[in-house]
């Protein structure tokens, strides 16, 4: 604040008395400086008016969906009734919250839990170069990159009961039919198990490019000292790849707490609630039935994004207290 | 020694790598299966009387789908550069005051749940009449791309040499000038790796398509799918033709930007 007057006198005495060299650099770095920050401004000014827009309005407009009570009519009209908390009330307060929360601790926590392990499996045997690793590690992304609902349908056609070919794998080695998306036991299991598929390409590149980060040396250095491959993987690959294991995590947790396509084009949250997860509630609330019914949904739609704040805070917070200490 | 160890892991590769792709096979074996044989249980582990059918169906019924899809993937990706990469100037090199705060709001963006911008999107495309169209449709898939196309450019920007930029300034370049001529070619890399993840976000986007624009002529392909499947359980062999057809910008995309992709989801990952 205090160098604008300064800032600006200078230029002043700069344009009165052209001849004095000592007063004359300093004014135009500043100028530079300031004329930057209005180039600056003006550069991030689409970013700024999109985030408002786009971002911004959608979500006060959900906010406002789930403070009033809206039926269609009023929705159309934009004449709903203010209820304040109620609808948060009443979602909290009904039969299927416990369980929807629930199935998305269950659908998130061991969707990653197998696409790290399994994701961090295939970078360590990928570290080393063999013939062919290269053609085969980029084959890994294909199912990264489908689109969901062509990889949804796909399971959920490998997965159908009477002539899905899991099943008649399973068959040839005495397993009975097992209905996979229609039984409440398996309903669940199976769009995880989709899911956990969908999510090892993407686990497997970022834990792959952590490993390329871990210089050799140090591995060279550990099998002079006789350390075996498991012990080098526990006291070198573990810890030095920790950050990256904690950004692969909460991208994961951040990625999956919001899935809706795979689980609804598999079993549609169903049958009952057994595989109805927060976001597949919301979306079902709103768009799923024939009837929307948006306040609900949108209240659903706001539990879950604090979920996501809430996870991503503590995850910040223990990335520092972790850096610090 | 080595060269047996070295065969030997790849033909483990090869195992990891066929159980992985499995589905991905089994998706084009679906789709070359005659309807007659769909029911067969066991199923055929490879199409015996291969068929075109379902691709016939796929072209009859959804070449206007693609169509659609092709054009809200375009429009994606330049809304998605329009916005990105200036701000990403902004934040790496012009010293933008509030940058943190910026950074801070598009990590934070990335956590909303499309569900839900689907539902405020809809609630403010009712009134403005925006539902069906495909430039709403546009505007929220960009949604998924935007905050990552930043700190991509942002990240990648901050590492461009000073000395390149102070020598543009030498020359009398302003900052668009700079931005323009400099800034922009030296970047292509991130520009192409932005390209290629808005066009297949956009692309394979069921939420905001489903719920803004179920009911228009312009209905995208991943729409297609669901009606299909909806409509036509027992077609399977049509609906994974129309899968398998959908896929094909993923795997050109993937055979031709192999490098970016990579490239891409680290971005992702460096970014603190």
């Amino acid at each position: 604040m205090p160098s604008t007057p300064v800032a600006l006198g200078t230029a002043g005495g700069e344009a009165g008395a052209a001849g004095v060299e000592p007063a004359a650099p300093p004014p135009p770095r500043r100028r530079r400086v300031r004329s930057t920050q209005w180039a600056a401004i003006a550069f991030a000014a689409p970013l700024i008016a999109y985030l408002l827009l786009f971002y911004a309005y959608p979500l006060y407009r959900n906010i406002d969906l789930s403070l009033h009570d809206y039926t269609i009519r009023a929705f159309v009209q934009g004449n709903a009734e203010f209820v304040g908390f109620d609808v948060y009330a009443q979602v909290l307060g009904s039969g299927d919250f416990p369980r929807a929360l629930l199935n998305t601790a269950l659908f998130t926590f061991v969707s990653i839990a197998f696409q790290y392990t399994i994701g961090l499996g295939l970078a360590v045997f990928f570290r080393k170069h063999f013939p062919l690793s290269e053609l085969l590690r980029a084959l890994f992304l294909v199912p990264w990159l489908l689109p969901l609902i062509v990889s949804a349908s796909t399971w959920a056609w490998m997965l159908a009961s009477d002539n899905g070919i899991v099943n008649s794998v399973l068959g040839a080695f005495g397993v009975g039919q097992i209905n996979w998306l229609t039984s409440p036991q398996w309903a669940l299991v199976s769009v995880i198990i989709a899911n956990i598929w969908l999510g090892i390409p993407f686990n497997l590149v970022i834990l792959y490019a952590g490993l390329q980060n871990i210089p050799g040396e140090t591995y060279e250095a550990a099998s002079l000292d006789g350390a075996t491959a498991w012990q080098q993987f526990r006291h070198i690959t573990l810890p030095l790849l920790r950050p990256v294991s904690a950004i692969t995590v909460l991208l994961g947790l951040v990625y999956t707490l919001k899935v809706v396509d795979v689980i609804w084009i598999m079993t549609t949250g169903g049958p009952g609630n057994v595989s109805t997860t927060l976001a597949v509630w919301s979306y079902r609330e709103a768009f799923g039935t024939g009837r929307p019914d948006f306040s609900p949904a949108a209240a659903v739609g706001n539990l879950l994004i604090l979920l996501a704040l809430v996870l991503g805070f503590v995850y910040l917070w223990t990335q520092r207290r972790q850096e610090r200490s | 020694m080595t060269r047996t160890r070295w065969s030997w892991k790849a033909a483990l590769g090869l195992l990891f790598t066929a159980v992985m792709l499995f589905p991905v096979y089994w998706m084009v074996n679906v789709s070359l299966t005659r309807t007659s044989d769909l029911r067969r249980d066991p199923p055929h582990w490879f199409p015996w009387n291969p068929t075109l059918d379902g691709y016939a169906n796929v072209l009859q019924e959804q070449l206007p789908a693609l169509a659609t899809s092709l054009v809200v993937g375009f429009g994606c990706v330049v809304l998605t550069l329009l916005i990105a990469a200036p701000a990403g100037y902004a934040l790496a090199l012009l010293r933008l005051r509030g940058a943190g705060t910026l950074n801070f709001l598009l990590l934070v963006a990335q956590m909303i749940p499309a569900v839900v911008m689907g539902m405020g999107f809809y609630a403010i495309y009712v009134r403005l009449g925006a539902l069906n169209t495909l430039g709403g449709l546009i505007v929220a898939d960009t949604t998924i791309a935007v905050p990552f196309a930043v700190l991509l450019f942002t990240a990648f920007m901050s590492g461009i040499p000073k000395e390149l930029l102070q020598a543009a300034t030498m020359d009398g370049a302003g900052t668009w000038r700079t931005f323009w001529s400099i800034v922009l070619p030296v970047s292509r890399n991130s520009v192409l790796t932005v390209s290629l993840f808005a066009f297949l976000w956009a692309w394979s986007d069921f939420i905001f398509a489903s719920t803004l624009n179920r009911n228009g002529d312009h209905v995208p392909i991943t729409l297609g799918i669901y009606r299909y499947i909806g409509n036509n359980t027992t077609e399977w062999n049509s609906i994974m033709a129309t899968a398998v057809v959908a896929s094909i910008p993923a795997a050109l995309l993937l055979v031709v930007a192999q490098r970016y992709v990579a490239a891409g989801v680290t971005a992702g990952a460096v970014k603190d």
